[in-house]
């Protein structure tokens, strides 16, 4: 990691020798290289969840040079064209048909929007199984969360700019949420709107930081997550620290180089990834109306409010929480719970680094009690997404409030079970 | 533990409860079929582009379904529109919503619009197009069995006939109309087999296309594995 100790490239006398070292002599390229890839050891027992940090990273790729394409020809304007339509969703529209290859364009970036979360959530369940947030990587862990919010944000924004049924009253809600704050929240909401409904200022706010504001952040936070992660180095699916056995060499004994090991192993997760997001983008584009919804295909309209108005599927889990609280409490406002445990809901992962008292880190080592508590906490999880999508009944919202429960149940209980746990002793090295 | 994980298993059973059904009859797939397509577009030509525009949809697109610019310009231009122009229409949308309480909307990606959990878009015009039925105390002395108290009127009434609402709730036939029953159905199979065609017209160019770069994936993946194969085994 110390740049300084690294030698200088030297020419070994070609064309493109020289202008290496002459580069080198001004850039740190070589010692980048090799701290990042060369001479980066990863352990060599990564299992099939390490695939989605690189996934995720591919599908961040993705998603900002599709996005680069389609700024192009979005227009980001809600007034209404000649035929009435509101000219943000005809250029939509325009791009699906007038622009080459538009359409394959926008499927990419409307998939890789869903695609970006489900490979966020496996790299975050991985970190889960394995311990990966525990010390010393606590920082790449909060990095982590930071780019989960980023990425909420900037869906969240994104998903307004086709300005159709879905978007505006999608956003209609969410952004009332603020209203909910006591005191400042009214005005707080017009300011976020800049208008006292969802209006033209509204999409170009949310336009503006779409396109710019968040994907600087996120390239930032990623880049923060990756010198982090590669500062402590990677945790593996046995949870040991391969740094505490190294080599004459100084090298882990259980490491391996990241380039060219994990470089063409991961070409392999890239492959198979990019099948799975080409069934959907050429065979499934809608993904049955969970990643594009059918009511979005409707042109915003201010005066018909659609009968059901339901998130995309990623942020259904928490929708689900936000309106699982219905009981008015210590003079709160029933909504106003609401919104404080959908945001604790994502906050609280912020602090799983020190909920965790288990003397093991990875899951193969763990005792009862905490694969108990992650199973519940995922089929919870799938409940609530499940329960998100759909119109509340009595019946569905007292599921809800009990999966809400059990899923705060699993952080605030886990420095209790996480302690009492009968965990297996962890090996010296890792296992194949 | 174990009684609890069962009863979270269960817990979504109790979200299936209630929920209304609506019922739609299947749509006939004609996506590839071109003839349908263009007595479809005929039909939607004729019949809606005079309240309804299509206004991301350009006329001369319409050689995607086999036609070719003149056939379009002699047959299907019936305004002082050019062919490389979309399918607007004259009619004044705030007269409009005076007329039919609100604006016809634009009908180019309604039959994406239309899809549900109860069936595709498709399924859900080619159930409305057949479910209009007399009712006297609508303005427009029309009703229709999916979308209640619509503002449309049975434009199509001419070719189907008329259709009561039936004692048991079905419709009946009161008055038939120019074509028989059948006839009319495969019309109005037809015209919704356009407005999906027009909802997404590289539809099939799309499929098409995914098929070959699946195919390259299925070949880079090969390649792929044995370059990870060759690099990864000297690794115990």
């Amino acid at each position: 990691m110390a740049a300084a100790n690294v030698e200088k490239y030297k020419s070994d006398g070609t064309v493109a020798g020289g202008l290496l070292e002459w580069v080198d002599a001004r850039f740190p390229l070589m010692s980048l290289w090799n701290d990042h890839l060369a001479k980066y050891y990863a352990p060599k027992n990564f299992n099939f969840w390490y695939f989605f940090g690189s996934l995720a990273l591919m599908v961040l790729v993705i998603q900002i040079v599709t996005g680069i394409f389609l700024v192009m020809h979005y227009k980001p304007d809600a007034s209404l064209n000649s035929s009435g339509v509101p000219v943000a969703f005809a250029s939509v529209e325009y791009i699906m048909r007038d622009v080459p290859w538009g359409w394959l364009i926008r499927y990419m970036h409307s998939t890789g929007a869903s695609a970006f979360f489900i490979v966020v959530y496996m790299h975050m369940f991985r970190g889960m199984l394995y311990g990966s947030y525990r010390k010393p990587r606590e920082l790449v862990w909060i990095f982590g969360v930071m780019i989960f919010l980023a990425l909420m944000g900037e869906a969240f924004m994104g998903y307004l700019l086709p300005w159709g049924q879905m978007s505006y009253w999608g956003a209609q809600v969410i952004l009332s949420l603020f209203s909910a704050i006591p005191l400042i929240g009214n005005d707080l909401a017009t300011f976020i709107r800049g208008d006292f409904v969802i209006s033209d200022a509204t999409l170009n706010r949310m336009f503006s930081f779409h396109v710019i504001a968040v994907p600087l952040v996120l390239v930032g936070l990623v880049a923060a997550h990756i010198m982090a992660l590669h500062e402590v180095g990677s945790n593996n699916p046995d949870g040991v620290e391969i740094k505490k056995k190294k080599g004459p060499d100084g090298i882990p004994l259980d490491g391996i180089p990241f380039h060219p090991y994990y470089t063409v192993k991961d070409i392999v997760g890239i492959v198979v990834f990019l099948m799975a997001f080409s069934i959907i983008v050429f065979f499934m584009p809608e993904g049955g109306g969970y990643f594009l919804e059918f009511n979005n295909f409707l042109p915003a309209d201010p005066l018909v409010t659609p009968p059901h108005i339901a998130p995309v599927w990623y942020f259904t889990p928490y929708y689900s929480i936000l309106r699982a609280n219905t009981v008015n409490f210590f003079w709160i406002d029933a909504k106003l719970w609401g919104v404080i445990f959908m945001g604790l809901g994502v906050m609280v992962f912020f602090f799983l680094p020190w909920l965790d008292r288990s003397p093991v880190k990875s899951i193969r080592y763990r005792g009862p009690l905490y694969k108990g508590a992650l199973a519940i906490f995922v089929v919870s999880f799938f409940i609530l997404g499940y329960l998100g999508m759909l119109a509340p009944t009595p019946g569905r919202t007292f599921v809800s409030q009990i999966c809400t429960i059990l899923y705060f149940a699993f952080f605030l209980l886990m420095p209790i079970y996480s302690s009492l746990d009968k965990c297996k002793a962890e090996p010296e090295r890792v296992t194949g | 533990m174990k009684k609890l994980l069962i009863a979270l298993l269960c817990a979504p059973l109790l979200a299936f409860a209630a929920g209304a059904e609506l019922h739609l009859d299947k749509a006939p797939d004609h996506s590839r079929d071109l003839p349908a397509l263009q007595n479809g577009a005929k039909v939607f030509i004729n019949y809606c582009l005079n309240c309804h525009s299509a206004s991301y949809f350009r006329y001369n697109r319409l050689t995607d379904i086999g036609l070719n610019e003149s056939q379009i310009k002699d047959n299907l231009l019936f305004t002082t529109d050019k062919v490389g122009e979309t399918m607007t229409i004259a009619m004044r949308r705030a007269e409009a919503k005076q007329w039919f309480g609100a604006a016809p909307p634009d009908l180019t990606v309604i039959a994406r619009a239309r899809a549900s959990e109860f069936g595709s878009g498709a399924d859900w015009l080619y159930t409305y197009l057949r479910g209009f039925y007399r009712d006297d105390e609508r303005p427009t002395g029309w009703n229709n069995t999916v979308f209640a108290n619509v503002g449309m009127p049975h434009v199509l009434w001419e070719l189907q006939g008329q259709q009561e609402m039936g004692p048991d709730h079905k419709l009946v036939l009161a008055k038939p109309g120019m074509l028989k029953p059948e006839e009319f159905d495969t019309m109005v199979g037809n015209l919704v087999a356009f407005l999906n065609h027009m909802g997404e017209p590289m539809a099939n160019f799309r499929k098409g296309l995914g098929v070959i770069v699946l195919i390259f994936l299925a070949v880079l993946f090969v390649f792929s594995y044995a370059l990870k194969r060759e690099y990864w085994k000297d690794i115990h």
